[in-house]
């Protein structure tokens, strides 16, 4: 009997294989050695059209796309790494832009009731905003797309981040403070040294979330105001009508998203405690 | 020893009550409370669950106002929490995302802001020997037994040489056979250091072993301090042969007398005489002296 971690590994490799094997085969044309009605023909001429490319396909594609990624040949032939550098540069930018200023709002909520209470409505109401709604303002007011696309993303990341601050800094456990208080810290220091590393793994979780929200949000907003980065590319594709294309960037966003996850939960291990 | 020594901490009519649920009546935790305590004292405080004990001691600390009265130390009144006061907290609260080491230097760092880091470290690492912690400098609180994690409370505490060290109920977590160890410790510190100490216990024979005087109080609410006891035991303690004194029985069967049927009562029927503004001083002897009002002591469970 094997461990757990190589059993599982093996179900997911079975599942793999079993999940390819089928799509493969439900991609592969049917051999119609009978004789075919004109219906039939008709049929099987359509579905050859519209049938989405198998598992070897995409291989062959990401083999393809993959053994040089960052090719340049002009605005509209970019290497898929190409692509998803500008989506990560401003995943990034808009999410780092949006820790700075959800961070230090978020602890000021959570030291302060007043403040809590008079930023909640507005809060409350901008929240539930789909990010991509601000988009047309967005295009309005800084008149340019890959700004825009920052700006949303630094709206959507905003939320986690600070609702999770406020959260985590509010719930601090009323002892540390008091042994802050007996120590005769002052109040910046009683934040840095006590509320900020009590608080840091619920803001990490908030970290967490947002990244997560932005790469999702980041390429709908790319297919919205085009030029570059992995949204474009995608909706490029599919004018171009290149589904093994379309299928292996959405192979693609799938495994940068999972590394920028990994990314921010590897660095919550360091500021994890246990209680 | 002066009037100024003894009273180092001075407590006049002290009461606490907290505003009731929604325009509720307002609950009175204690009032009418009384007492001082003299430099290089060890007080200790027994009453039931919910009288006030805690909050007693963190007006002493600081980190609570009371309602009426005022508690002072070395005649100013305790207005906030200060480095003069170190705190054992019910449930040690160390920070759990720093070291053993971490936790004390960050108390001592803050206690002398002028000291280099080495001075720092090396104060630190005196007071984690003195409660026998050497060697676990590094771990965190979470892998620590719960007698460690006390220990480095009270190395903290120590650690920055508070003018009175408040502890609520340091060991009350504890095994018995970890918490007799830290007693004798702490014991052991209190002597050295002389260091005047106010700690709250539900544990007759821990209070025994420590305290100069015992504060009984009464059962909440509107809870008072019912009776002073003289601990009137030699000093130097220990847990093996402090029962062998002759005051030793006296004084715990009064305890426990107080404790299972006289702290019920006391508050509505208290005796002719009793002044919450001066409790009485009492000092249990085994001539029967200054015995409690009604002799209930014979049933006592280890009366020899
Ligand atoms: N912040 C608060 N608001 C309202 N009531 C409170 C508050 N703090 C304490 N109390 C009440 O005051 C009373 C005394 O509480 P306290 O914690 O001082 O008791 P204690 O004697 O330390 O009890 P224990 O031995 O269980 O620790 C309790 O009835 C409690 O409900
Ligand atoms: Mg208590």
């Amino acid at each position: 009997m094997r461990s757990l971690p190589v059993r599982a590994a093996l179900l997911s490799l079975v599942l793999l294989l079993v999940g390819a094997g089928l799509w493969e085969a439900a991609s592969t044309a049917p051999e119609s050695a009978e004789a075919v009605s004109e219906y039939d023909m008709l049929v099987a001429g359509a579905g050859e059209k519209a049938r989405v490319p198998g598992p070897s396909a995409v291989i062959a594609h990401a083999w393809a796309a993959l053994s040089d990624p960052f090719y340049d040949r002009g605005s509209n032939d970019k290497g898929i790494g190409i692509q998803l550098g500008y989506s990560v540069g401003r995943v990034l930018t808009g999410y780092l832009l949006a820790a700075l200023v959800a961070i230090p709002i978020g602890f000021v909520i959570g030291m302060s009731p007043l403040w809590q209470r008079a930023l909640d409505p507005f809060i409350q109401v901008l929240k539930p905003v789909s990010p991509l709604a601000w988009m047309p303002l967005a295009l309005f007011v800084i008149q340019d797309s890959a700004l825009s696309a920052i700006f949303v993303i630094f709206i959507c990341s905003i939320w986690p981040m600070l609702i999770n601050t406020a959260f985590g800094v509010a719930s601090v456990r009323r002892d540390y403070i008091n042994v802050a208080r007996t120590l005769e810290l002052g109040r910046l220091r009683t934040a840095l040294t006590v509320i900020l590393p009590a608080a840091a793994p619920t803001i990490f979780t908030g970290m967490r979330i947002s990244i997560s929200i932005a790469w999702l949000v980041i390429v709908a907003a790319e297919m919205l105001v085009g030029g570059t980065g992995i949204g474009y590319y995608v909706w490029n594709e599919w004018n171009n009508l290149n589904l093994t294309s379309v299928i292996f960037s959405i192979l693609m966003i799938g495994v940068v998203g999972m590394l920028l996850d990994r990314l921010l939960a590897g660095a919550a291990r360091f500021v994890q405690y246990v209680d | 020893m002066t009037t100024a020594d003894s009273r180092f901490v001075q407590v006049d009519g002290l009461s606490r009550s907290f505003p009731g649920e929604r325009g509720g009546e307002a609950l009175t935790v204690f009032e009418q409370v009384n007492f001082a305590i003299a430099r290089g004292e060890f007080i200790c405080v027994i009453g039931h669950s919910g009288c006030g004990k805690s909050t007693i001691l963190n007006i002493l600390a600081g980190l609570d106002q009371p309602s009426q009265g005022v508690a002072l130390m070395e005649g100013r009144e305790i207005a906030g929490p200060s480095l003069d006061h170190g705190v054992i907290f019910q449930n040690h609260s160390l920070l759990p995302w720093q070291s053993t080491l971490q936790n004390v230097s960050f108390a001592v760092a803050a206690r002398h802001r002028d000291w280099s880091r080495a001075q720092i470290l090396a104060h630190s690492r005196q007071y984690l020997d003195l409660v026998g912690l050497n060697g676990v400098e590094d771990r965190r609180p979470s892998q620590l037994s719960g007698g460690m994690r006390q220990r480095v409370g009270i190395a903290r505490a120590f650690a920055i040489e508070p003018k009175l060290l408040l502890m609520d109920e340091p060991f009350g977590a504890l095994d018995a056979l970890t918490r007799g160890t830290i007693q004798d410790e702490l014991v052991r510190i209190c002597q050295q250091t002389t260091q005047t100490a106010f700690m709250i216990t539900h544990d007759v024979d821990e209070a025994m072993l420590l305290a100069d005087k015992i504060l009984l109080m009464t059962n909440g609410p509107k809870a008072r301090i019912a009776e002073i006891v003289e601990v009137s035991l030699p000093r130097p303690r220990s847990r093996s042969t402090v029962i062998f004194e002759p005051n030793y029985y006296p004084i715990r069967n009064h305890l426990v007398d107080f404790l299972v049927s006289r702290s019920k009562t006391f508050r509505d029927q208290p005796p002719t005489g009793y002044d919450p503004r001066h409790p009485p001083q009492v000092r249990p002897q085994a001539d029967g002296s200054a015995a409690p009002q009604h002799p209930a002591t014979s049933g006592a469970p280890h009366d020899p």
